[in-house]
């Protein structure tokens, strides 16, 4: 696990942002619209700090149970998870068929189930159709199959733009989409959960499951990203 | 709310940038407000739509200055203060005088606290809004809607950007815990969500492509038939 305290930008201390860019310390700076400042940010740490000390005192959190679920999210529930769903779907027809029909039941076979992650739908991504998951409200995201949400997943610029020009966010990322593709965009307002089944990249077909499933990315699965076959440059 | 939390269809917040190999956690005190938001919520004196509220009443200014994790201090906190469980000067007076490393903070955990045994229960929880009630749905797929005009000071989870839009229904998902009242302590009011696919043209006019749709997951009450 990289990035724990002061990472990239080599500060002896920690940012309240969580992206690690270059910040003006105790301002409001605003130069940059993508990357919003903070108020003070040893203050967050503080005020974390002085939180636990004091729910922990009152006998209302148990820090031990902090540290389970930290780790369950740091290090058993992640990406990994939908990518091995893919890869099965991918040389499984049968899977896939019931994966795409009743995807809460198919991934608690697979014991992919639980909190965030309730009711779950897998949406197919085909040479005529992309499909891209948002949350223009929050920060709604399939845990047990993807984990925690990424940092853009949850920022203003993903969640204002991702509907109103899909298109020109993927090209932002590198996907370029052609005109005769159909842009579907899922907006998690409610309590249903999606995980985007991406094409399967040509000149894979010799792979095995677990070959294919070490290719498949956590953004391909949210939309913002293809799949790409090992050896190809972006 | 018309909260600045409701994003969807704004300009101006810069490009998306995706941090590569990026961490699930960045720092110590994301990691610790992850935690004690859960870990508070096992206590189950908050849902999950009074969770979302109580985030989305930052004022909008520091909502767009401030990062994921202090919308989730910020609303624990205001959550801990109206359920009785910290009141914000005890916890300001504690930031001031500092956390002392030697205090012998460590007491038994009440009973109803999370315990590390508890945690896997917690998480794998296998239903959060959806129920069993027979409501009859008051749509069905292909039926053609227009998200309700409406404007609710209290939390909701109908975008701005459908409301007065004509969609399609595209799915019926069944039957779940209604937000705007669950939010506010007055009931689940059980009702069908749909999947409503709105053409991006209906949605942003000549900026939208005509190929393009957006599919929005809507409760009875966000919807009257078009």
């Amino acid at each position: 696990m990289s990035g724990r305290e002061g990472h990239e930008h080599g500060h002896d201390h920690e940012h309240g942002d969580g992206h690690g860019h270059a910040h003006e310390h105790g301002g409001h700076a605003t130069d940059d619209p993508a990357h919003p400042h903070n108020a003070p940010l040893s203050d967050v740490q503080l005020r974390v700090k002085a939180l636990e000390s004091l729910l922990t005192e009152k006998g209302l959190v148990d820090p031990a149970a902090l540290d389970e679920l930290i780790d369950t999210y740091e290090t058993k529930v992640g990406p990994r998870n939908g990518a091995r769903v893919v890869a099965k779907a991918w040389v499984d027809p049968e899977f896939k068929g019931r994966l795409l029909a009743d995807a809460t039941a198919t991934l608690a076979d697979l014991g992919y189930i639980g909190r965030q992650g309730e009711d779950i739908l897998v949406l197919e991504n085909t040479p005529k159709v992309h499909n891209l998951v948002v949350c223009t409200l929050c920060s709604c995201y399939p845990w047990p199959v993807l984990g925690l949400p990424p940092v853009w997943y949850k920022s203003a610029p993903y969640r204002s733009r991702a509907v109103l020009d899909p298109r020109g966010v993927l090209r932002e990322v590198g996907v370029e989409l052609p005109d005769d593709v159909e842009v579907r965009v899922w907006d998690s307002t409610a309590e249903l959960r999606y995980l985007v089944l991406p094409e399967r990249p040509p000149g894979t077909e010799g792979l095995s499951e677990e070959e294919l499933a070490a290719l498949v990315t956590r953004d391909a699965m949210i939309g913002v990203a293809r799949v790409e076959a090992p050896g190809t440059l972006r | 709310m018309n909260g600045v939390h409701d994003l969807g269809g704004m300009h101006g917040f810069g490009p998306v940038v995706i941090e590569p190999d990026e961490p699930v956690f960045h720092t110590e005190w994301e990691r610790r407000t992850f935690a004690l938001a859960l870990a508070m919520g096992a206590w189950r004196r908050w849902n999950l739509d009074m969770l979302r509220h109580a985030r989305e009443q930052m004022p909008p200014a520091e909502y767009l200055a401030t990062s994921y994790y202090e919308h989730w201090l910020w609303g624990l906190e205001r959550l801990l203060d109206r359920h009785g469980f910290l009141a914000p000067a005890d916890l300001d007076r504690r930031v001031r005088e500092g956390v002392d490393p030697d205090r012998p903070g460590a007491v038994e955990p009440l009973a109803g606290a999370l315990c590390v045994d508890g945690v896997p229960r917690l998480l794998a929880n296998r239903r959060a809004a959806r129920l069993d009630d027979p409501v009859p749905p008051k749509f069905k797929a292909g039926d053609a809607v227009v998200g309700r005009s409406m404007n609710p000071p209290g939390h909701t989870r109908v975008p701005r950007y459908v409301r007065g839009r004509r969609g399609v229904i595209d799915r019926d998902h069944g039957v779940f815990i209604f937000p705007d009242t669950h939010a506010a302590g007055l009931g689940r009011k059980p009702q069908h969500v749909y999947s409503v696919r709105f053409a991006a043209r209906e949605l942003w006019g000549s900026d939208g492509h005509p190929r393009d749709a957006v599919y929005v997951d809507l409760w009875d009450d966000y919807l009257d038939p078009a």
